[in-house]
């Protein structure tokens, strides 16, 4: 027998406006077991609260219907107060009739009836409602980075920092990421390695972080608190335990012409290598594509040089299980490739931004000079040009890659310091220098460095002689454009890294149709991922500068500790349930479960015998969605808090 | 499934009855919505933060995703004197549940046929992906609907053959 009541709000005059508040507490009485049903101007302040909580008392009530604003508003707040009266917060239902009545009809007439209807469905609907509790879920207390570049490297340090174990997964020999590559670092021209090494380093020893580098997530299982990954540490044929980090073996291999990944290809590597000097670990890889050993055996120099006996040719691929209670994804960028422009004529000379950033390192292949690749020769001027694929939808990239004019400015600074007599040319849509100091920065640029930014797009690069010919349009005087330079630095369009997207599907994470991932909420959850203890940090996500990359990661670390701080998680209850007496392990439900939450298992008797196979849900992975109540043929299955009774019983009232 | 889902005797004769209330000049027709709680309610909501307008003859019934619906629940609508009935759910990509939706575009590709089948209009079922900041795009859909239910007159039980 149930006993019901029902609360109106009047919402100041947002409802009473255009619901007759006090008819229909009237006719709500009248409701198949409704026991009291009264309005009030506010339900959602303290006294109306204390009228819910006392009517629970008072009338014994065993169900709460409040009419009022939508339950994304209110529903936790008027569950809470239920619980406080004693009430299971899962009988209390809203009633929308502000956001889905009275703000959208204007005549009380007709707003009125719509306002019971909507009130008897939650009627009808909290008749069937049962008490349902929280499902605990344990938490294993260990984090996972995938990738350590700027984003993940201060996630696992700001998570370590916090007492909690960490393990970070770095696809390249070294962690670092982009940022080890870059020069100087705008608006402050700090230079990059000098504040990303030391970073590097505290990673590497700290206690709570386990490096993993060389070494990839190949398989994400689980959810949220108990998540377990596989990961393939690739074998780098040089043992880590020996290995002192003494340089001989890269010193004295004789493949020294391959070129360099993280010197963007315009300097060399030996076949055994440490991407660059200040590498975290200092532990060389020995690359099995053109090392001679491991192709022809062959050579073997590196092993006879070694002084500690570290290379090991026999080394194989290891593969290792981790349980991890969250993961932290920081998988960064990449930069699409300068071929895209045709127009721009692939020569040697023409450039994307982080290839310049190696020319202008100190530690790069020219030890910081800026020399033409093709000859060697001093840059006497060079020609920058903006959105070389970004908001270029004919290319297929319609979002502008929010770095560029900023690294740009910097870039054309940092030549102008370096070669003074030289010239730089900017070719830009429009300047877009939001961000702490960043306006002054480019002015900086333009009003003490010099540059000349002509607002433009330039329509082909050509040589003619030794000098590239830009030619393009200014589009403020309205005139054809034609420079001599030495060099062309397109801002390649920043693009999610190749074939990412495999991994994000392990992770069962969402992302955008150019694979940026998406956060969960656009505003409200910027560091979550639709899958719940998937965290995300950095260029991932969208084009980020470095501030916004570190404070992103910090923002995720922060989540994770928050996730850690408890023993316990505690899930909504509104999960699926196996009638196990009707079902006869079809397997329908198991291949529908967009979450793999259901699985077959057997059936036995007292001796042990199989009886059938049926379906169990795992209450920690199910999400709630109720896919399998549909597809099952034997209707097996139900869902907590929408039960096929309840959505029939809705239907029902407004008969 | 409790006795109210199946149809009976009791049902049709409401349903005849209240067809025959139903005149054909002022008919104001009932509509029964489904939306789900991620995407189109909250689309719902946002028509009303908006302070938009839509006709006044649907009935919100919060389910947690489309895929959550099974064709008997519309059919259901329909034996408890509902003219139209209307399903809408996250755009397909964006579903809070990944694939939920996928599961319901399937399932009414096929109904739509059976729909033609025993004898309901198909215009008298719409389904359509509102999401969360398409309040504007909610307000056209319901408006659609109620339009076309118009149009169509009250639901006075199948017409197969």
């Amino acid at each position: 027998m149930a006993r019901i009541g029902v609360f109106i709000c009047h919402c100041g005059e947002n409802i009473s406006r255009t619901v007759d508040v006090v008819k229909a507490a009237q006719e709500a009485s009248g409701f198949r077991g409704v026991v009291h049903s009264i309005d009030y101007k506010y339900m959602c302040s303290s006294p109306g609260q204390a009228l819910i909580k006392q009517a629970i008392k008072e009338k014994n009530l065993d169900g709460v219907i409040v009419a009022a604003c939508s339950p994304k508003m209110h529903e936790p707040t008027f569950r809470r107060a239920c619980s406080e009266a004693g009430l299971n917060p899962y009988l209390c239902e809203i009633a929308n009739i502000r956001e889905q009545c009275s703000w959208v009809h204007e005549d009380k007439t007709v707003a009125t009836p719509k306002a019971v209807d909507l009130m008897h469905t939650m009627v009808e609907k909290t008749r069937k409602d049962t008490d349902l509790y929280h499902i605990k879920v344990p938490i294993t207390k260990k984090a996972l980075v995938i990738g350590g570049g700027i984003a993940g490297i201060q996630a696992a340090l700001d998570i370590a920092e916090g007492g909690q174990k960490v393990i970070l997964v770095e696809k390249e020999p070294s962690i670092g990421g982009h940022m080890a590559q870059l020069s100087e670092t705008f608006p402050t021209l700090d230079c990059s390695q000098c504040i990303l090494t030391p970073k590097m380093v505290d990673t590497a020893r700290h206690k709570n972080i386990k490096l993993y580098t060389w070494s990839e997530v190949i398989d994400v299982k689980g959810y949220i608190g108990n998540f377990e990954v596989t990961i393939r540490k690739n074998s780098r044929y040089v043992r880590e335990d020996l290995c002192t980090g003494c340089g001989m073996c890269w010193l004295k291999c004789p493949q020294k012409k391959i070129p360099s990944k993280f010197e963007t290809g315009l300097g060399m590597r030996t076949a055994i290598y440490v991407p660059f000097p200040q590498a975290v670990p200092n532990i060389p890889v020995i690359d099995k594509t053109t090392c001679l050993k491991l192709l022809k055996d062959r050579c073997g120099v590196c092993e006879k040089v070694c002084p500690t006996g570290a290379i090991d040719y026999s080394m194989k691929d290891e593969i290792i299980t981790e349980k991890v209670g969250a993961i932290v994804v920081a998988t960064g960028y990449d930069l699409i490739s300068c071929g895209l422009y045709g127009e721009y004529g692939g020569y040697k000379d023409v450039l994307d931004g982080l290839q310049f950033e190696r020319l202008l390192s100190a530690s790069g292949p020219t030890a910081g000079e800026v020399k033409r690749p093709s000859d060697g020769k001093t840059v006497e001027s060079v020609a920058f040009i903006q959105c070389a694929g970004s908001r270029d939808p004919s290319k297929g990239i319609s979002y502008c890659s929010k770095i560029c004019c900023m690294y740009t400015a910097k870039q054309a600074m940092l030549y102008k310091h370096k070669v003074h007599h030289g010239q730089a040319y900017v070719f830009y849509i429009d300047i877009r220098a939001g961000g702490k100091g960043y306006e002054e920065f480019v002015l900086k640029g333009i009003e003490q460095e010099g540059t000349i930014y002509l607002r433009g797009r330039v329509a082909r690069v050509f040589r003619k002689q030794d000098k590239l010919i830009v030619r393009g349009m200014d589009t403020l005087s309205g005139k054809k454009i034609e420079l001599a330079v030495d060099l062309v630095v397109l801002a390649s369009a920043m693009v999610p890294n190749k074939d990412i997207t495999n991994l994000y599907q392990k992770l069962s994470v969402s992302y955008d149709r150019y694979g940026w991932l998406s956060e969960s909420h656009p505003k409200l959850k910027p560091v979550e991922t639709s899958n719940a203890g998937i965290f995300l940090a950095g260029a991932c996500q969208f084009p980020k500068d470095i501030p916004e990359s570190v404070a992103q990661a910090g923002g995720a670390a922060s989540k994770v500790l928050g996730l850690f701080s408890q023993d316990e998680l505690a899930k909504e209850p509104l999960v699926a349930k196996i009638n196990t007496l009707v079902c006869n392990g079809c397997n329908m439900c198991v291949q529908a479960c967009p979450y793999q939450a259901i699985e077959l298992k057997d059936l036995k008797d007292k001796q042990g015998k199989l009886i059938r196979r049926i379906a169990e849900v795992n209450p920690g992975l199910c999400a709630g969605c109720g896919v399998c109540v549909t597809v099952c043929p034997s209707h097996a299955p139900d869902l907590a808090g929408t039960t096929e009774e309840q959505l029939y019983q809705e239907i029902v009232a407004l008969g | 499934m409790t006795q109210n889902t199946q149809p009976n005797a009791q049902d049709a004769k409401r349903v005849t009855q209240d067809a025959g209330r139903k005149t054909q000049d002022a008919f104001e027709p009932k509509i029964t919505a489904f939306l789900c709680n991620w995407c189109s309610y909250a689309g719902a909501d946002l028509a009303g933060t908006s302070r938009m307008q839509y006709a006044p003859n649907i009935r919100i019934i919060k389910v947690p995703c489309t895929g959550r619906l099974d064709p008997l629940v519309l059919l259901k609508s329909f034996e408890m004197g509902a003219d139209g009935v209307l399903v809408s759910g996250c755009h397909p990509g964006d579903c809070h549940y990944r694939t939920g939706n996928l599961f319901a575009r399937r399932r009414w590709i096929i109904f739509k046929e059976l729909l033609e089948f025993v004898g309901i209009e198909p215009g008298r079922v719409q389904f359509s992906w509102v999401s969360a900041a398409e309040g504007g795009k909610f307000v056209e859909v319901v408006n659609k609907i109620t339009a076309d239910i118009k149009k169509l007159g009250p639901f006075e039980g199948y017409n197969g053959s």
